[in-house]
């Protein structure tokens, strides 16, 4: 039994995790309204807001018709250039004691973990590549070089933060029960350290994740069982030694053979800081930078199927750059399409996204993007304001 | 073989969460941890929309016998298709598949297959094999039902001078008639080995009505080991024939079975081995499905009472164990836990939890729940 099945109620869940083909009963309603209408979207009837939801519906469908065997070949593509750096990065690592052997392993293998991640990791883990029917390539079957082991991280990303995007008290993303990312969380002395939390969590940010897809939250307040949390502990015991072995033990040691041991134990430590670097700063540019909006219980109440694809372009930003850096954030730069259709292809964001930066501006709804930097700058920004206390202006 | 074993689990360590295959798979496309995959070594067209496709299988595929088929998976538009095909090859070779052109899968097989292709395979499986003990074989074919009997005639005739081989082969005209000249060849060349070609695009369809057709073809049919292999009309046809005619004559001394049992027999059902491509299913009137939910996948269908629930499955996005799709391998199992199916053959509609159901041959009645 996976983590999923064990605690997933299949009647409250949305949209996003069914089978492309059919909309799963207990979806969500076509018309209506939520209790409470986020502020930015309060300008619009229910009759616009269903009408948009047709109109991203559309989209998705144009998508999936054209879905094939180019977009197989992406992928594969993909996942042969990033073992052959991989692989490139380990060897030359081996010859450490060469200066310009370890930086150009070390810069190989940090390039080679982030496309793990990002593009490929990430992205077949949210089942974008399911259709394909490849057990090689599937989000049941696939594993990450990632510490925190898969299947828990699938439990608490697809399923909880793609479920409950920014809803504050119920998406646990906002702050990772460790920053206090927003107003509506209650301050407390603890948040004056924002940004140390947030400057030690970077560089060893795959541990955080793992330790937060735990949730030990939950277990304290008992909505997580013992048995649970024992499998859990299990799993990622498992997975962090096979982890913690290769690159800190196995691959240093095999590299002493040519006197270069330590040079290749300080590449993996410093290939694995800047990726856990890089991809917490892609993360956070997901959802914390200026003019991502966070949404109370009340807004999700009643949400229409129109309200939920509001609600993930609203509180989700993009990074505006070049075809390499959407790769190297595995297209999380399309963050806000990403949110709308996570299961869609990757490689199919970019394509997607001036349509849907067209219908934000016809609806007028913000669609926040802006170069890597300023996006970066702009959640820091919210790191250190929310270290003192404040409310929502 | 272990001390390979060993090996790999040692590189493991340094390409977890991947598995050494996976890094091999770099420069030979058949290692894979997952899947058993073949890379193909030849294309040679027979017919007009028939081809023998060989391939080099990696480590996990065993030998095949002759008459024995696989499950082949091709890719169609980036998605992963299984299908059954026989085997063409002799035993002991490498292997090799003849594919007629008759839907997607087998057109995509047949057109567009290169030296080089990946091919993704199950082991070869059927009991439409070669019997342990010498006897007189007949063998009646039809299209492209000669192909597992190619495989034992390639196997057979010739290594063993004993050998006794007389093929009937039904094709609609000389052209559609695939491997006609090798047949011919072996024919020529060995005196035990005896093939009569029916075009029925001149005569019209083989008459198995009675017997007196086959006596014309071969007279001493009733004494041999009969291998059928074709479409489901000359199929039922041959069984209804080797069926009136034990009746018939239910006692017959001069007769021996071709298994070597002793006591009076006369074309003794038994007799006849054969070799479905595939099962008709019963076409629905007014099934009604119902909402198959599949549990550890997290996903949910509506789905009608006509189609297979594999088929469901896969359209979800689930990775669903497969194999023959007709209903006879069990590849396919999962265990139902809640709600009945229809068997799409019999229409019998049946369910407990806990019961291991085929999914290729079994639609919802009502809402299903299964586990995967």
């Amino acid at each position: 039994m996976t983590a999923i099945s064990d605690r997933t109620d299949a009647t409250t869940k949305t949209a996003t995790d069914k089978p492309v083909t059919k909309p799963r009963p207990g979806a969500l309603a076509a018309s209506g309204r939520p209790a409470v209408r986020p502020p930015a979207a309060a300008h619009l009837s229910d009759e616009q807001v269903a009408e948009l939801g047709r109109e991203l519906d559309a989209i998705k469908d144009e998508i999936l018709a054209k879905r094939g065997a180019s977009d197989a070949a992406y992928i594969r593509r993909v996942i042969k250039i990033q073992r052959g750096l991989e692989i490139a990065g380990r060897a030359a690592l081996l010859m450490g004691r060469n200066k310009a052997a370890w930086v150009t392993g070390t810069s190989l293998l940090s390039l080679a973990k982030i496309l793990e991640n990002m593009e490929i990791g990430h992205n077949i883990l949210h089942g974008q590549w399911d259709w394909m029917r490849d057990p090689d390539i599937h989000s049941t079957t696939w594993e990450w070089d990632f510490v925190t082991p898969a299947r828990s991280w699938q439990h608490t990303h697809n399923d909880l933060h793609h479920r409950w995007t920014n809803v504050v008290g119920k998406d646990n993303d906002v702050g990772y029960n460790l920053l206090r990312m927003d107003e509506d969380q209650p301050w407390t002395p603890r948040a004056l350290g924002n940004p140390l939390y947030n400057a030690i969590l970077a560089p060893i940010f795959e541990w955080g994740i793992a330790v937060y897809d735990l949730e030990i939250v939950d277990y304290k307040e008992g909505k997580k069982s013992k048995e649970a949390m024992v499998r859990d502990l299990k799993a990622l015991g498992v997975k962090a030694l096979k982890q913690f072995t290769k690159d800190y033990a196995a691959t240093p040691a095999v590299a002493m053979l040519t006197g270069s041991g330590k040079q290749a134990l300080y590449g993996t430590l410093t290939a694995n800081a800047v990726r856990n670097v890089w991809a917490h700063a892609v993360i956070f540019c997901g959802h914390f930078p200026e003019g991502t909006d966070t949404f109370t219980e009340e807004m999700v109440e009643g949400e229409t199927r129109g309200d939920w694809y509001v609600r993930q372009m609203i509180g989700s930003a993009n990074i505006s750059g070049s075809k390499f850096m959407h790769i190297m954030t595995g297209n999380l730069s399309h963050q806000i399409e990403h949110h709308l259709f996570p299961d869609l292809p990757s490689n199919r964001y970019g394509e997607v996204a001036p349509k849907v930066q067209e219908i934000c501006r016809r609806y007028g709804l913000p669609y926040t993007t802006g170069p890597l930097l300023k996006q970066v700058g702009s959640s820091w920004a919210k790191v250190f304001k929310l270290a003192l206390p404040g409310k929502k202006a | 073989m272990i001390r390979l074993r060993k090996l790999a689990r040692a590189a493991s360590v340094l390409t977890t969460p991947l598995a050494p295959e996976d890094i091999l798979a770099l420069f030979d496309p058949v290692f894979s941890a997952r899947q058993l995959r073949g890379v193909v070594t030849k294309v040679v067209p027979e017919t007009a929309d028939s081809a023998t496709i060989h391939f080099r299988p990696g480590r996990g595929w065993k030998a095949h016998k002759a008459g024995q088929w696989a499950r082949i998976g091709v890719e169609l538009d980036g998605v992963r298709h299984w299908r059954s095909y026989s085997l063409s090859a002799p035993a002991g070779e490498d292997p090799a598949i003849t594919v007629s052109d008759m839907g997607a899968v087998s057109g995509v097989l047949v057109r567009n297959t290169r030296p080089g292709d990946v091919l993704f395979l199950a082991p070869p499986q059927g009991d439409f094999v070669l019997p342990e003990h010498p006897r007189p074989l007949l063998m009646l074919t039809a299209g492209s039902g000669i192909t597992p009997v190619m495989s034992m005639v390639r196997t057979l005739v010739p290594h063993r001078p004993d050998a006794d081989v007389v093929l009937i082969h039904s094709a609609r005209r000389p052209e559609d008639s695939i491997f006609r000249e090798e047949l011919s060849e072996l024919a020529d060349q060995f005196p035990n080995f005896r093939v009569t070609h029916w075009y029925t695009g001149e005569r019209g369809r083989m008459d198995f009505g009675t017997a007196a057709g086959l006596d014309a073809l071969c007279p001493d049919w009733r004494r041999r080991a009969a291998y059928a292999c074709g479409p489901e009309g000359f199929l039922d046809d041959a069984e209804a024939l080797w069926a009136a005619e034990a009746a018939a004559h239910p006692k017959d001394p001069k007769s021996t079975r071709a298994d070597g049992a002793t006591g009076p027999f006369a074309a003794d059902p038994v007799n006849l081995i054969i070799e479905r491509f595939n099962t008709s299913l019963l076409g629905g009137v007014g099934h009604d499905g119902g909402l198959v939910t599949f549990e550890a996948s997290d996903r949910e269908v509506e789905a009608d009472g006509d189609t297979p629930l594999l088929d469901v499955g896969e359209d979800a996005g689930v990775l669903m164990p497969s194999g023959c799709r007709m209903g006879i391998c069990h590849s396919c199992l999962l265990p139902l836990r809640a709600g009945q199916v229809r068997d799409l053959r019999t229409g019998e509609v049946h369910g407990e939890p806990g019961q291991l159901i085929q999914t290729c041959v079994s639609a919802a009645a009502g809402p299903v729940n299964l586990d995967i």
